[in-house]
């Protein structure tokens, strides 16, 4: 039993580290500072969402429209600074009130109008999806393009945006750390004190374990979760802005894959430590070993199409550790 | 009597494990009869139910219908027989997405000589005969989920009634109905005793009990412990067989109390019940007793803000108290240990210590982070308090025994200081010895604030309070010091009678 309940607790982390350490010998290069650098900012994207859907596992909840939140946030900054010719710091607020509004639309539908989370959300998706095509008319945006009245939008990213996407920070080696991966860290350390440190998290996983014995023990149940969708929609909004940043334009045929990799990472996340839960600290480490394992299969010439393969059977086998063998998921 | 009875059980035994749940039960059931079983929650009707109705495989003992023996290995067998249950939760006997005339042939559509079509005109036919046989008046198109509860009950009868059972058993179907739904109902039922149809009806309700039995068999603890035949039915006699009445070994010592804590005046639970008023005083514990279904969880849950009661007002030391909800009830000081705690107390994914700091997070926290020392400690202080039996303040909360999961949850609420506690079945599925417990705990720390306990069991009422009123019909219709209790006037307004036809 205690040899079970390790492998259940260690498991994934002793895999994550094997992978490293096969990797290591078997790839030349895989070990380096700008490898490691890759690997994050692979994942920085997709775990910015990852941690906010988290939020809405915690409670309980789903969110599927993370993944159209992120492009339509992307072709809202593109917007504002191309079309618009607005600066980075509208750009950004325009991003950030658009996952404020969604996570509090998403809320309301699911919390008053009753409608079941993973079909308020898929409705949101398909919502978002639509809507964000309709002021250009389907078009990408960027400088330059013609505008459905004829006009030509002359508008640039501006340089302090794109330094979201492009800018690298000095850390022991000059023009190392990418600052999408300083946001992903920074946001990741953030939710997750948030969830295991303050009441306000503790009360979370009330809900989601719950709903009735919080309510009885004085827990605005409707607030939270609409408060847990208001994450989500805020997470994924800025993932959009990392998108946007790094992209430099509003490319309408981005993003198809942000919304299946980061529910990914947030799935493999109930497998690490054994927790059986949703988790922050889970989800980063779901985020980091998804993009290990392609940094490493790529470096070994690995071609791309086998990508989604190689994420689809960490996840099932993630799946596994969390259900069958610790056992917890039937409650 | 008993030769000519259609079904018939003989000493029928079942074991969960250790535990034996029913120790041979005899029971008759009689062509044209209402039998009313009657039994308290945990007394094993509904094992015996599932058992007749092939649900659960039987521990030993022999069952007869007609004469012949009865051993259905599945419930459709035991349908095929011609013994027939209507389970309480009503959804479980209508496909709520199908339209009534298919609800009502459902079981001709799978099983043997089933037309590998869906015919809808034969389908409409075949359900408006039986409709008709039943007296239904809803429309056969319409979709089961847009029916009340009443006719969705009357659809699961007839779709049973399909079968021309011989043995009908209802387990509390009036369980969700209002009284005019009730009605209609029971002269069902008087249609399919005039039909002749032998009929189990398991209820607690006694104005159904009186309307309806022909016979009365009460249950306790998993043996038959009284049976009414002659009439006019014992109706008392019949609610003090299911509730028990022994010699009690530990009384208490009833305290009265000079100082109000806490007072109702007309508070009125639903439509038709008379008004509640009364007083509870510092450091006092009070009972409430009362069958399943007289409204203690509703008045529970109304003092606990969770519910708006339909008249009438409250007070706390004196000031107007009128909570919203839980939060306001909590803020004000009146705490709820709720009944059924897995449903609506346990947090499955939390420990002991999580557990019980739950409803006092803001208290446990500055600036929103949690102060875990602090947590842990109360924790701790809660455990030995209450000798709840763990490894650690860290255990699983499904690692426990029902019995401590229960003190986890009155340790829960007794961690900070309250003006009005309250406990609705504290003392379910709990073993002896914890209930014995957390009863001490109860009474040990009752001064200064008032403690209201809402129980079924009136030992249990009479093992804890310093006072007990008698809830019967959404109202209190009695009141008793606990001392020289007059128990037959107690029995007599537990069943809800007027007092001149007690025994």
């Amino acid at each position: 039993m205690i040899l079970r309940d390790h492998a259940i607790r260690y498991g994934f982390i002793v895999l994550l580290v094997g992978l490293i350490a096969y990797f290591a010998i078997a790839a030349d290069g895989f070990v380096s500072p700008q490898s490691a650098v890759f690997i994050f900012q692979s994942v920085a994207i997709t775990g910015v969402l990852a941690l906010g859907v988290t939020a809405t596992l915690v409670v309980g909840g789903f969110d599927l429209s993370i993944g159209s939140v992120a492009t339509s946030a992307m072709m809202a900054a593109s917007y504002a600074m191309v079309v618009l010719e607005q600066n980075a710091i509208v750009a950004v607020i325009a991003c950030l009130v658009i996952g404020v509004v969604v996570g509090l639309i998403n809320g309301w539908l699911i919390v008053y109008m009753r409608v079941p989370d993973l079909l308020a959300t898929l409705g949101m998706m398909f919502l978002l999806l639509g809507l964000q095509r309709i002021p250009t008319e389907g078009r990408s945006i960027a400088t330059g393009m013609t505008m459905p009245d004829g006009s030509v939008a002359n508008g640039r990213f501006s340089e302090a945006f794109l330094a979201l996407g492009r800018h690298r920070i000095d850390f022991f080696i000059p023009n190392l750390i990418p600052v999408s991966v300083v946001v992903l860290v920074v946001l990741a350390v953030l939710i997750w004190f948030f969830l295991e440190y303050t009441r306000f998290g503790r009360m979370m996983y009330a809900v989601g374990s719950n709903e009735r014995a919080a309510e009885l023990a004085g827990a605005p149940v409707k607030a939270y979760k609409i408060w847990a969708y208001v994450i989500s929609g805020v997470f994924a909004s800025i993932g959009g802005i990392l998108l946007a940043a790094r992209l430099g334009r509003g490319d309408i045929a981005s993003g198809n894959n942000l919304l299946l990799d980061a529910v990914a990472a947030a799935l493999i996340g109930y497998a690490v430590l054994g927790a059986a839960k949703p988790n922050a600290f889970g989800t980063a480490v779901g985020a980091v070993f998804v993009g290990v394992l392609l940094q490493g299969l790529t470096m070994m010439n690995a071609p791309y199409y086998t990508q989604d393969f190689v994420k689809g059977a960490v996840l099932v086998v993630a799946l596994v550790f969390t259900f069958a063998l610790s056992g917890r998921g039937k409650r | 009597m008993g030769a000519d009875a259609v079904f018939r059980v003989e000493g029928l035994r079942k074991s969960f494990g250790q535990n034996e749940v029913l120790g041979g039960i005899s029971l008759d059931l009689f062509a044209g009869e209402v039998t009313v079983l009657m039994g308290a929650n945990g007394a094993g009707k509904s094992t015996l139910v599932k058992i007749i109705s092939g649900v659960y495989e039987r521990g030993g003992g022999t069952m007869r219908l007609a004469r012949q023996v009865f051993d259905p290995g599945t419930p459709a067998e035991a349908i095929r027989a011609g013994v027939v249950t209507v389970h309480q939760n009503i959804n479980d006997g209508v496909v709520a997405d199908l339209d009534v005339a298919t609800n009502l042939t459902l079981d001709r559509l799978s099983g043997k000589g089933a037309s590998l079509l869906f015919k809808p005109a034969a389908i409409r036919a075949e359900a408006r005969a039986v409709a008709d046989r039943m007296g239904l008046a809803i429309d056969l198109r319409a979709r089961v989920a847009d029916l009340s509860l009443a006719d969705r009950q009357m659809v699961a009868i007839a779709r049973a009634m399909a079968h021309e059972p011989k043995v009908l058993i209802l387990d509390e179907p009036t369980s969700s109905l209002s009284s005019a739904e009730a009605d209609r109902l029971f002269s069902l039922i008087d249609r399919l005793r005039g039909h002749g149809v032998a009929i189990l009806y398991i209820s607690h309700r006694m104005s159904d009990i009186r309307r309806l039995a022909d016979r009365i068999v009460s249950m306790r603890d998993g043996v038959i412990s009284g049976t009414f035949d002659q009439k006019p039915l014992d109706y008392e006699g019949a609610v003090n067989a299911m509730l028990g009445r022994k010699i009690l070994l530990d009384r208490v010592v009833a305290r009265s109390s000079a100082r109000a804590v806490f007072t109702t005046e007309g508070l009125r639970l639903s439509h038709g019940a008379k008004p509640i008023s009364m007083t509870l005083g510092a450091g006092e514990v009070v009972a409430i007793t009362g069958l399943v279904g007289v409204g203690k969880t509703a008045l529970a849950e109304t003092l606990f803000g969770v519910r708006r009661p339909l008249a009438g007002s409250m007070h706390m030391d004196g000031k107007p108290y009128a909570p919203r909800s839980a939060r306001e009830a909590i803020a004000a000081g009146v705490f709820l240990v709720a009944k059924d705690r897995a449903m609506s107390g346990i947090v499955g994914g939390f420990n002991i210590e999580r557990n019980i700091s739950l409803p006092f997070l803001k208290r446990m926290s500055s600036l929103g982070v949690m102060k875990r020392r602090a947590e842990r400690a109360a924790a701790r202080r809660q455990i030995d308090e209450l000798g709840i039996v763990c490894r650690s303040e860290k255990d699983e909360l499904a690692a426990l025994s029902g019995g401590n999961q229960q003190k986890v949850m009155v340790a829960r609420w007794m961690s900070q200081i309250s003006r009005l506690f309250i406990l609705d079945e504290p003392f379910q599925g709990v073993d002896i010895s914890a209930r014995r417990d957390i009863a001490a705990k109860l009474r040990a720390s009752a001064d200064g604030r008032a403690t209201l306990i809402f129980v079924t069991e009136i030992d249990e009422a009479l093992e804890t309070a310093d006072r007990i009123l008698v809830m019967s019909e959404q109202t209190v219709v009695g009141e008793h010091r606990n001392a020289d209790i007059d128990l037959d006037r107690m029995l007599a307004e537990v069943a809800g009678g007027p007092l001149h036809s007690a025994a």
